[in-house]
């Protein structure tokens, strides 16, 4: 069916093997939803599946999809842009195509052993074949070596072109972002007894993903964006952009500590993780102002009304300014102080952030790259929004919004009836779930669920056809 | 173009600098914090325990102590407190056996996926309850000791974790996931292990809740 994306009009391997790494990515989103409203609905009617598809393995394929469908339209967008970049082809482009099969097999038959295996016995045999038991890197140690590899290959593809071609700094940027990024993963990949070892290194890795190097990538992804979207000024969006790298790395490393208040870890990282996560909003800020000043400025340029090349795609840009600001920055501040965190940490508050953070800061702008994807594999000059694109965008962005104010009234009294009315605790922990305010919450999350999932198939109706519409429109 | 550079708040060659410093220095004092929290965080040893030595992660062989979460008045908040030996599972575990227990729960817990239900140390899903403390938990006593009709509290929540099914406290129960006797023995003792991690007070309040069911409070049923 995504076959139909046509992209003949691509003139070259990098975004040829984009739009392949685009099309999975747009697969195994519909999976994360199907799963979030599995799980969604287990919340509300404990004996949906059970015993069959437990929420364990709801949740868990729900946020490994979600975690991989990012990485997989965050490949595809760095190797869309590569050639337009740096002037060249990319290096190895063959082997680039390979890497990306063998990549998307080893991803269906994990995601096989999670839906029919689903557990094992306690043997080291369970975490290199079954899975690992470790939120959002559950992925068997099999596949995790085999993830390193397609990444490596990845990553040449891209250093190589970068060397031979003009180093932009968005490139370069891009190229040293990736390497972190790529590096952190091995964090993640041993067993130890000792569990605050543990998740002292598994926070290496979701932490200075999705708080440091994720980041500095949407700021990248936003800065090339602009120029293609709206041809906004070379030199002004990359003087951003490394003042966002500024920003972002200065805040967001040592804002690791936040999640170091509470694992077995010495209290020093309670003034650490508090100061520096406090930060972190501020380059969220600097982003919003940036997208959003160079809308404006050069929208008025050139005595045109309008110039925007990409509808659809600088929409979601836009929203990407706004949900990462709001999503990760304001609803992360909420609880970020160890004062406050004591009493949220592992509660319903973290998921509601999660929820507005992941979607304003990563799904809103990769979904923009997809637009961008759709406009080149068909070569049209301007593409206009349809009515599905706003149907997307509106129902999707509603959806989960309300989502995320349910699952802050839930957190919120989660916190005061179980943490510090009742000190937590099995029985505290079931009072608070059964209490009316908390289940009607709940009942709100999932129609707000189904709402995200109503616009998602318009995003995926206008993912097919909106370039057919804008090359037959251009004729 | 003559009128470049004017200002170094425009200069992209300054941002680039000034980013790579910045990066560069948090890099090295989070590595400088890593050494130092390695230290801190490394499992102590079973001679530790016995001189009566404290360490935010103890030895395995903890699971041979009794072990209490109270209040602390000069840090502020619960701290764990290993108190005397008692019996696990009716007999002393040597270093060596503990540490394969310990091995034995850690590898069941991330094997069993409890991660995507509980939270650990706070980290998880939100679908059921915490573990960090769930050792001190007052519902073992009584209530489930009472249900499985075992004697001891970690006889009590062994058999809970074979079969959980079967002891349903609420709507929402947990599902079994075909954990052996040993394999639940093992996870007993991951769980007791947790419970004396020096976790800065987290979860609040959860020795209060202790006491009021201990007195028979607004709680207890």
């Amino acid at each position: 069916m995504l076959i139909n994306i046509k992209s003949n009009h691509l003139t070259n391997a990098g975004q040829r093997i984009g739009l392949m790494y685009f099309r999975v990515a747009i697969i195994l989103f519909a999976a994360q939803l199907l799963m979030g409203l599995i799980a969604a609905t287990q919340f509300v009617y404990p004996s949906f599946l059970y015993g069959i598809f437990d929420f364990s393995v709801a949740r868990m394929v729900h946020i490994n999809a979600l975690v991989v469908w990012m990485l997989y339209a965050m490949i595809g967008s760095v190797y869309y842009m590569l050639t337009d970049e740096t002037g060249e082809e990319t290096a190895m482009a063959g082997l680039g195509k390979l890497a990306f099969w063998v990549l998307t097999l080893a991803i269906a038959v994990v995601v096989l052993v999670y839906i029919f295996v689903q557990i094992g016995p306690a043997k080291e045999s369970t975490i290199w074949l079954i899975n690992e038991g470790r939120e959002y890197i559950e992925a068997p140690r099999w596949a995790d070596i085999g993830i390193v590899v397609v990444v490596l290959i990845f990553y040449a593809n891209v250093f190589f072109t970068y060397l031979k071609g003009r180093k932009t700094g968005i490139m370069t940027v891009m190229v040293a972002n990736l390497l972190a990024l790529a590096g952190l993963y091995l964090a993640g990949m041993f067993f130890t007894d000792n569990i605050s070892m543990d998740q002292y290194w598994w926070w290496w890795v979701i932490h200075l993903w999705v708080e440091a190097t994720w980041e500095v990538f949407v700021g990248t992804l936003a800065a090339y964006a602009l120029v293609k979207f709206i041809g906004a000024k070379r030199e002004i969006v990359e003087m951003w952009l490394w003042i966002e790298v500024l920003m972002l790395f200065g805040s967001g490393i040592l804002g690791l500590g936040h999640h170091y208040f509470w694992i077995g870890t010495p209290e020093y990282w309670w003034e650490i993780g508090a100061l520096f996560s406090a930060l972190e909003p501020v380059p969220l800020v600097a982003m919003f102002v940036h997208v959003l000043y160079d809308w404006a400025k050069e929208q008025g340029e050139n005595g045109e009304k309008s110039v925007i090349g990409n509808g659809p795609g600088m929409a979601w840009i836009v929203t990407n300014a706004f949900g990462n600001f709001l999503g990760a920055g304001i609803w992360g501040f909420f609880h970020t102080l160890p004062q406050v965190n004591i009493y949220t940490h592992g509660t319903q508050f973290t998921s509601a952030h999660g929820h507005l953070a992941f979607f304003g800061a990563y799904a809103t702008i990769l979904i923009g790259m997809m637009y961008m994807g759709v406009q080149g594999a068909y070569g049209v000059k301007r593409m206009k929004a349809t009515f599905n694109s706003k149907m997307a965008i509106v129902l999707i962005t509603f959806g989960v919004l309300g989502m995320t104010v349910a699952l802050t009234i839930a957190g919120y009294e989660q916190v005061l009836v179980e943490r510090a009315e009742l000190g937590g605790g099995w029985q505290a922990f079931f009072t608070a779930q059964n209490l009316p305010w908390y289940v009607q919450a709940q009942l709100w999350r999932l129609i707000m669920g189904l709402v995200t999932f109503v616009g998602f198939v318009y995003l995926l109706l206008d993912l097919l056809t909106i370039g057919k519409k804008a090359k037959a429109a251009e004729a | 173009m003559a009128k470049e550079n004017l200002s170094v708040w425009t200069s992209i060659s300054f941002w680039r600098r000034s980013a790579a410093w910045v990066t560069g220095f948090a890099t090295i004092l989070l590595i400088w914090l890593t050494f130092d929290t390695m230290g801190q965080i490394s499992m102590g040893t079973d001679a530790d325990l016995q001189k009566g030595i404290t360490k935010r992660v103890p030895a395995p062989t903890v699971i041979n102590y009794h072990i209490d979460y109270k209040m602390s008045e000069k840090r502020g908040h619960e701290v764990p407190v290993i108190g005397k030996k008692e019996p696990f599972f009716g007999k002393e575990w040597s270093p060596k056996e503990a540490a394969a227990l310990l091995h034995l729960g850690k590898l069941g817990s991330q094997a069993k996926n409890c991660m995507n239900c509980h939270t650990l140390l706070g980290n998880g899903a939100y679908y059921a309850p915490d573990l960090t403390k769930a050792w001190l938990d007052p519902m073992w006593g009584a209530t489930m000791q009472g249900m499985t009709g075992k004697s001891t509290k970690e006889e009590a929540m062994a058999e809970f974790l074979m079969h959980p099914e079967k002891y349903p406290t609420h709507a929402r129960m947990m599902p079994n996931l075909g954990i052996t006797a040993e394999e639940a023995k093992g996870l007993v003792a991951f769980l007791k292990h947790m419970s004396s991690i020096d976790t800065n007070g987290f979860p609040r309040g959860f020795s209060k809740t202790v006491d009021q069911f201990k007195a028979g409070g607004t709680n207890a049923h």
